[in-house]
């Protein structure tokens, strides 16, 4: 049982004009098993969540706290953060050139276990993990996201969190770019991660027709920098009602 | 041994080809003042293959098939005691690597070498030079393609921490025949290479790639001349540098003409530098002369930049640590071209060279 526990955070970016505040006092929990929606108009804050707390350089702290059954995430380096058991499906996955998709993978779970997985059962794993995704095995000898439609990159993301096993995972707008068919298949994978390895998933998402496949615990509406309405799977509906109008600021 | 002659216009360092070079670490070659040893160093590896003939002949047989203004080529064309020649019959496919070393290694005096390939019309070959031993050596290696030929041309400076190499390895492409060069640099106090082309007849082609990897105090310099004076002809470039360490220097030029008679030229050259630390420094000049508009395309691109926060951040929001990072960016940087060699041995021994230039380098 795991509890990431996120305490008052406020995020401010550096720019050319100084520091802009983007989270203005997050607070929220999420149990191993439960899933949370955090749902809000483009600009509210919801990404700068997700990267917060995976640790992108990019992000200021300003104030509160992030902490992983106790232990304080926000000291902790990005590899660190993913050794504890947080995982980041990103809404932009990055291209290493150069760097295959076994070969990232393979060093990844050797981070991540301490040590490297035995190579027939890796092999094994990644061949079972590819196949439920419906993704060609060619494209593990591919360059990590590079040359990648969108609906292979987010496949690979979710490839990932399958193989890695985290704790708690963090889906930024994993619906975005998705047709139908790749987003059940990819709504799929996330639901078996689910279930194989109890994961608390942190669901970022602007629509709500993801929930269809991935169901909410709890929904939470995000506007200007912090959560600002909360409920069960009921306030998803009412958004796809009334959008988010009602929270608009400025 | 004899002293050099001085006949020749010494560079002063203020002339464009040499304003990027520091003179003083050539060990006189460009000025003459350097004592010749003649090491005969090139030779080949393994045992002979058929169709391919390797001799050592007086230079006064064998003339020089092209013109330079370097000083040092001309001084090597002038002085070298013999030629080397590789020799490809017509109409062979060569399926075995010919492979050629440095057979003796030496830090006393200069040696000057003078090496002619030839490949036969309709002939298919690869080389592969290794230069892993200490010398100080100017060479000028001019690559004939016949009609219709193929080489693939691997030359892997590997050299010691001393060695100083300067060196123009120059192809002469006829018609419909294509060059393909990788050329890898990464050990010597100071390396010049030339890499140059000439198209002599249609519809041949050039692929220039190349890798090279500066540390602390190392001058690696190639400087690229494409004469495009055949119509139809293509060529590629692409070469990828990495810098790590005080005083690492680095010099990329990228010249390519189009002459007037080279209509339906297609050319593209693109140089990348990755910058790991303080200190280092990456000059790199495309450069492109068009005297027709009846070309294909023509372009290049130049980028220098420090390691990609979002690849790391990537890599390392996967548990990956960040020194592992580093060496899979730069690697994968590396990876495009050296896995062109399509030989493990060297691509791994080459790949544990750049992890060990990384590691080193430190962050």
């Amino acid at each position: 049982m795991s509890t990431l526990d996120i305490r008052g955070l406020e995020v401010s970016v550096i720019t050319e004009k100084g520091a802009i505040e983007i989270l203005k006092g997050v607070d929220l929990t999420i149990r191993s098993g439960e899933t949370h929606a955090i749902m809000g108009p483009n600009g509210s804050g919801k990404s700068t969540l997700a990267y917060s707390i995976a640790g992108h350089p990019k992000y200021t702290i300003t104030g509160g706290t992030v902490t992983l059954d106790g232990a304080n995430v926000l000291a902790m380096k990005v590899d660190e953060r993913a050794k504890a058991g947080l995982f980041l499906a990103m809404q932009y996955p990055v291209e290493v050139p150069g760097v295959s998709v076994s070969n990232f993978l393979r060093t990844a779970a050797t981070a991540l276990r301490g040590e490297a997985p035995k190579l027939r059962t890796w092999i094994g794993e990644v061949k079972a993990a590819m196949n439920a995704l419906n993704m060609d095995p060619a494209f593990s000898e591919r360059s990590v996201n590079e040359g990648f439609s969108g609906g292979e990159k987010k496949r690979h993301e979710i490839m990932q969190l399958e193989l890695l096993k985290p704790k708690i995972a963090i889906l930024d707008e994993t619906d975005s770019g998705l047709d139908v068919d790749a987003l059940r298949i990819v709504s799929e994978g996330v639901n078996r991660a689910k279930e194989a390895n109890n994961l608390g998933v942190l669901l970022i998402t602007h629509y709500t027709r993801i929930l269809r496949y991935i169901k909410p615990d709890f929904v939470h509406v995000f506007a200007n920098g912090h959560i600002v309405e909360e409920g069960g799977p009921e306030l998803a509906d009412k958004l796809e009602e009334d959008g988010y109008a009602e929270y608009a600021v400025s | 041994m004899s002293v050099l002659t001085t006949n020749y216009l010494t560079p002063t360092g203020r002339e464009e080809a040499w304003r990027f070079t520091p003179l003083n670490r050539l060990a006189g070659m460009h000025d003459g003042t350097g004592i010749i040893s003649e090491r005969k160093s090139l030779a080949l590896k393994d045992g002979s293959q058929n169709g391919v003939r390797v001799s050592r002949v007086p230079r006064e047989l064998i003339a020089p098939q092209s013109y330079s203004d370097d000083v040092i080529v001309q001084r090597i064309h002038a002085e070298s005691d013999d030629v080397l020649l590789v020799e490809v019959a017509s109409n062979t496919h060569v399926s075995d690597v010919i492979h050629l070393h440095r057979a003796v290694g030496g830090l006393d005096g200069t040696e000057l070498s003078r090496v002619q390939i030839s490949i036969g019309a309709h002939s298919t070959a690869m080389i592969i030079v290794e230069n892993r031993e200490s010398a100080i050596l100017g060479e000028d290696i001019e690559i004939l393609l016949e009609p219709s030929s193929n080489l693939t041309f691997v030359t892997l400076q590997e050299w010691s921490e001393e060695s100083i190499y300067a060196a123009r390895h120059h192809a002469i492409i006829d018609r419909d025949a294509s060059f393909k060069s990788i050329t890898v640099t990464v050990g010597g106090s100071l390396v010049r290479i030339l890499p140059t082309v000439e198209f002599s007849g249609p519809g041949s082609s050039a692929d220039l790639s190349g890798v090279y990897f500066a540390t602390a105090g190392q001058h690696l310099e190639h400087r690229i001349h494409i004469e495009h004076g055949a119509p139809k002809a293509k060529s590629r470039v692409n070469f990828k540098g990495a810098l790590a360490g005080d005083k690492a220097h680095t010099v990329w030029i990228g010249d390519v003409f189009i002459r007037a008679t080279a209509e339906g030229t297609d050319t593209y050259e693109v140089n990348r530098n990755l910058l790991l630390s303080d200190g280092a420094r990456a000059d790199s000049v495309p450069n492109l002369e068009i005297e027709t508009g009846e070309i294909v395309g023509a372009g290049h691109a130049s980028t220098t930049g420090r390691f990609d926060d979002e690849q790391l951040f990537y890599l390392m929001s996967r548990g990956i640590p960040m020194e592992e990072a580093r060496r899979l960016v730069v690697r994968g940087f590396f990876s495009e071209i050296i896995s062109q060699i399509h030989d493990e041995a060297i691509e791994e021994r080459l790949m544990t060279r750049i992890d060990g230039e990384l590691a080193k380098a430190g962050h």
